[in-house]
């Protein structure tokens, strides 16, 4: 069927993309390795990440690189097991939030007229309201912080913007040939916008997707150090919480500051890199281009 | 005598323009009559404004008529965007480059035609019977061609490309919108080549839309010239040609560039004017303020279509009172 | 006989592709007489846009010159800077580009840009400024009325004629024109020609004029040159490219031309595409789409033989060369 072999092309050509940009490749390998960590944390965590036995305060030796805690756990071990709460809301908070642009985005576009005033009137209400201080009120106000709670959260917040950029994207493709096209053969609107409207945007999507990760990872840290978070779990946010509460900067401890807020950045860089290579693919404005005559086709 | 494909009847569409404040109404097209007999390419010529594209996208569904007919093989269609009609009467657009959906190969958009509107028909049928149209088209070999993607083919290839998307559905009407404009000049002729032969081998009728005479006469048996959103002659295309009769067919006549026409030297080269915006239009003839002919009756009275020849009318006052 | 005004020798430019340079123009070399109007023609892909713009020295990356002179008046543009370049702009030099809705700023009135470019290049008072945007518009028969327009309110003849009026501002020798008609209807394309034509009788300036479309030059240009895969396959007076072409290309282009004159007949047009300017085959670019081709013009390539003012580039033609 040609939406697979079509499916099979893009992802052929997203290998070799992957493979010959500097920024895929950076971002793509970094990711590869925390994914690793995110499904095998028992295999690179030399300890049990609560386990309170070792000395506290110690600074970096051999069998604890990173140290300790000042409550005697080895912040390496934190730091790996970590791993698996921030990857887990950056993907799903992710998806959620990509899905919801999509179809706000593109229903917007392709309907237009009413439809596209409405939701675009409703994208940019959720768009300008301020993220932050909104997530505190909602954690705070209902206690029991939990994953799931903090993921509704964000994805409630993160969707507007993607929404937005989609919803442009899709209306120069609306107005393309191709898609009249489709409609002049017969197809139905629904098969009009799955199968003929989404694929070209694909690497958007993709795009968007890694973008509102990105802005995950960054939410939950800060929503974790601030204590809104599940305190007793373990993440990279959490870390950051505890080691601010026991003063680990001040006290001699600083990689236990330091390594989360490393962590993150890494995971952070990671998507930054592949949200640039993805959006370079979907706009060739972004990419050194050879400058071609538009007036009339070749022969 | 052949049967009749397609009836227009007094077709008008409008468009609100102005905004909020000032509610005014283009009229794209206004009281449009034609008709196309089966296996006859005609042509629609005017230039820009002159409501052809307005026409053909009406006729394929686009738009709504805001007045008047249209009946399609004996039934009206004019609030009817039934799958079946639609698909008897498809559409070739002018733009090779956004025509085509660049992420599928080539076989994706005529398997699907041939899906929806040839039912009945096994995979390996609707394979074989893609082969067969787009090597209608001059496209061989098929089989390699339906293997590639949009970008490997040149602009003159994807547009034969549209018109084998056409064939699929069987239709006894293609509705061709500028297909060659966006083309090299040394392609077109191959296009062109390419509606003649569906005429002659296939049978099927083509309403083919342009602004350049030239092509029109070496295409159409009939051409319609418009103006304004109206037609001022139609008839036999060599006829159209050889005789123009509307000062308006005559203008395009002189100022169509042939090399091998006399030159002919325009005294005031200042503006020859441009076709007007029509929007709440008075009565009286559109090109009366360009027109070398114009009397006052003009300038009041809107002129009808008469018949100036066996085959051909206009619609002026100068050349038919 | 006078000088020419514009010598053009060898000029080659190459754009940078992933794929490696890709030719664009190929050695091109023509003289240019004051007063006259050459066209040149080809279709998309030939070059003829990069070589236009390589003569006004506008070309920036990918585009390249690597190849080549420019002599304007017995000055070498290429060996110019920017700085000695800006004298020439506009006072001898002037461009009228494609599309004068891409050209024109959408944000200033008429008056306005003509001032810009008067400023740009002169620095004259705003009394002489305003004289002569009058002055230049009546030329090209608008209204005075448009100082005041923006180009949006202007038609797309109009925007063009303005176009035409900025180029003139200063009198200069040289106009420069990239496809001026071609997104105009009939009736204002021919109109535009005569009054380029008009102008060109009462000023006297050169004009080099790229087209895709030989008919819209046919009546009014002194010589065509008809260019091919980045070189000129012929060029002479325009007359006797169209009546007698001799380049295998230009017989198949002036035939495919339908006619609104003479007998129907069924016309060919040239099959197949134009050859790829990045990996360039031996021998002729024509060679695979010419029916007369020969087996010299497989591994050789021919040279512009010119004779009694008439030159072309074929082996067919120029048996002189095998």
């Amino acid at each position: 069927m040609n939406v697979t072999s079509a499916l099979i092309g893009g992802l052929s050509k997203t290998w070799h993309f992957a493979t010959r940009n500097k920024k895929a490749g950076i971002g793509s390998f970094l990711l590869l390795i925390l994914l690793l960590i995110t499904a095998f944390p028992t295999f690179f965590a030399p300890y049990d990440p609560t386990a309170e036995i070792f000395t506290p305060r110690a600074g970096v030796t051999w069998s604890h690189i990173l140290g300790t805690t000042a409550f005697g756990q080895d912040v390496f071990s934190q730091v790996i097991v970590g791993t698996r709460q921030s990857m887990m809301i950056a993907l799903i908070v992710g998806l959620f939030c990509t899905i919801l642009s999509v179809i706000v985005g593109v229903s917007a576009a392709y309907f237009g007229g009413a439809v596209d005033d409405v939701l675009s009137l409703f994208t940019d209400v959720v768009l300008v309201i301020p993220t932050f201080p909104l997530i505190i009120v909602i954690t705070a106000y209902v206690k029991s912080a939990n994953f799931w709670l903090m993921v509704f959260v964000l994805v409630l917040t993160g969707w507007s913007y993607g929404a937005r950029q989609l919803r442009v994207q899709a209306l120069s493709i609306r107005n393309r040939d191709f898609l009249l096209a489709a409609k002049a053969r017969g197809e139905s609107s629904w098969y009009v916008i799955i199968v003929e409207m989404l694929p070209p945007m694909t690497s958007l999507i993709v795009a968007n997707f890694l973008g509102a990760a990105l802005y995950a990872v960054l939410a939950a840290s800060a929503l974790q150090f601030v204590g809104l978070g599940n305190i007793n779990t373990q993440s990279w946010g959490t870390m950051l919480y505890w080691a601010q509460n026991n003063e680990a900067l001040a006290t001699g401890m600083p990689l236990w500051a330091l390594a989360p807020g490393i962590a993150i950045a890494l995971l952070g860089s990671a998507l930054a890199l592949l949200n640039y290579a993805f959006d370079e693919i979907a706009n060739p404005a972004l990419r050194p281009v050879i400058r071609t005559r538009k007036r009339k086709v070749m022969a | 005598m052949k049967k009749v494909i397609l009836e227009v009847e007094d077709l008008s569409r409008y468009f609100r323009v102005g905004g909020l404040r000032a509610k005014g109404l283009l009229h794209a097209t206004d009281q449009v009559s034609f008709t196309v007999k089966q296996g006859e390419i005609v042509a629609l010529v005017g230039e820009s404004g002159s409501g052809k594209s307005t026409i053909a996208r009406v006729l394929a569904g686009i738009y709504e008529p805001s007045e008047g007919e249209i009946i399609f093989e004996g039934s009206s269609i004019s609030k009817n965007s039934d799958k079946a009609v639609r698909g008897r009467m498809p559409m070739v657009f002018q733009d090779p480059f956004s025509s085509i959906n660049p992420v599928f190969r080539i076989s994706h958009g005529l398997e699907r035609s041939l899906k929806l509107h040839r039912k009945g028909l096994s995979k390996e049928a609707r394979k074989a019977l893609a082969i067969e149209l787009v090597e209608k088209v001059g496209l061989t070999p098929g089989a390699d061609v339906l293997r590639r993607y949009p970008h490997e083919l040149s602009g003159g290839q994807r547009q034969r490309l549209g018109f084998a998307q056409a064939l699929a559905s069987q239709p006894s009407l293609i509705l061709a919108d500028e297909p060659v404009s966006m083309l090299d000049v040394s392609i077109r002729i191959g296009l062109l080549n390419v509606m003649k032969d569906l005429r002659d081998r296939e049978g099927v009728s083509i309403l083919y839309i342009t602004h350049d005479l030239a092509s029109a006469r070496y295409t159409a048996d009939r051409m319609i010239v418009l103006y304004a959103g109206q037609i001022v002659e139609e008839g036999l295309s060599e006829e159209v040609v050889a005789s123009p009769k509307h000062p308006y067919t005559r203008l395009l006549m002189s100022t169509a560039p042939d090399p091998r026409l006399p030159y002919v030297e325009i005294e005031n080269p200042g503006d020859l004017g441009e076709p007007p915006r029509v929007i709440d239009p008075e009565p009286g003839c559109r090109f009366a303020p360009r027109c070398p002919l114009v009397m006052d009756k003009c300038r009041t009275s809107n002129p009808t279509m008469v018949q100036v020849s066996p085959t051909n009318r206009a619609a002026c006052f100068a050349i038919t009172s | 006989m006078s000088t020419p005004i514009l010598k053009v020798r060898d000029l080659e430019v190459e754009y940078a592709t992933p794929n490696g340079p890709a030719k664009a123009v190929g050695g091109v070399s023509f003289d240019l007489e004051q007063g006259e109007f050459l066209a040149i023609v080809g279709e998309s892909g030939c070059g003829k846009s990069t070589l236009l713009f390589a003569i006004a020295q506008l070309l920036t990356y990918p585009a390249s010159m690597v190849g080549g002179t420019i002599n304007f008046d017995g000055v070498d543009l290429t060996a110019l800077n920017e700085e000695e370049l800006r004298k020439y702009r506009w006072r001898d030099i002037s461009v009228v580009m494609q599309s004068a809705m891409n050209a024109l700023n959408p944000t200033l009135t008429i008056s306005a840009q003509l001032a810009d470019a008067c400023r740009a290049h002169t620095d004259w008072s705003d009394e002489k400024i305003l004289e002569r945007s009058r002055e230049v518009l009546s030329m090209v028969s608008m209204d005075h009325v448009h100082l005041k327009s923006y180009p949006f309110q202007l038609s797309g003849g109009m925007r063009q004629r303005a176009m035409i009026a900025m180029a003139l501002l200063l009198n200069p020798r040289l106009v420069i024109m990239d496809e001026p008609t071609s997104a105009l209807d009939v009736v204002a394309q021919r109109s535009l020609m005569s009054q380029i034509q008009s102008l060109r009788e009462e000023l006297g300036f050169s004009v080099l004029f790229v087209t895709h479309d030989m008919n819209v030059v046919s009546h009014f240009s002194d010589r065509l040159a008809v260019m091919y895969a980045g070189q000129i396959v012929e060029i002479g007076k325009t007359r006797k490219v169209f009546d007698e072409p001799l380049h295998p290309y230009s017989v198949g282009l002036m035939d495919a031309f339908p006619s609104l004159v003479g007998a129907p007949r069924q016309l060919l047009g040239i099959p197949g595409n134009p050859p790829s300017l990045v990996a360039t085959s031996p021998g002729c670019h024509f060679a695979a789409r010419c029916p007369s081709v020969m087996e010299i013009c497989r591994t050789n390539r021919p040279e512009l033989v010119d004779e009694d003012g008439h030159s072309v580039r074929c082996y067919l033609v120029n048996s002189v060369q095998i």
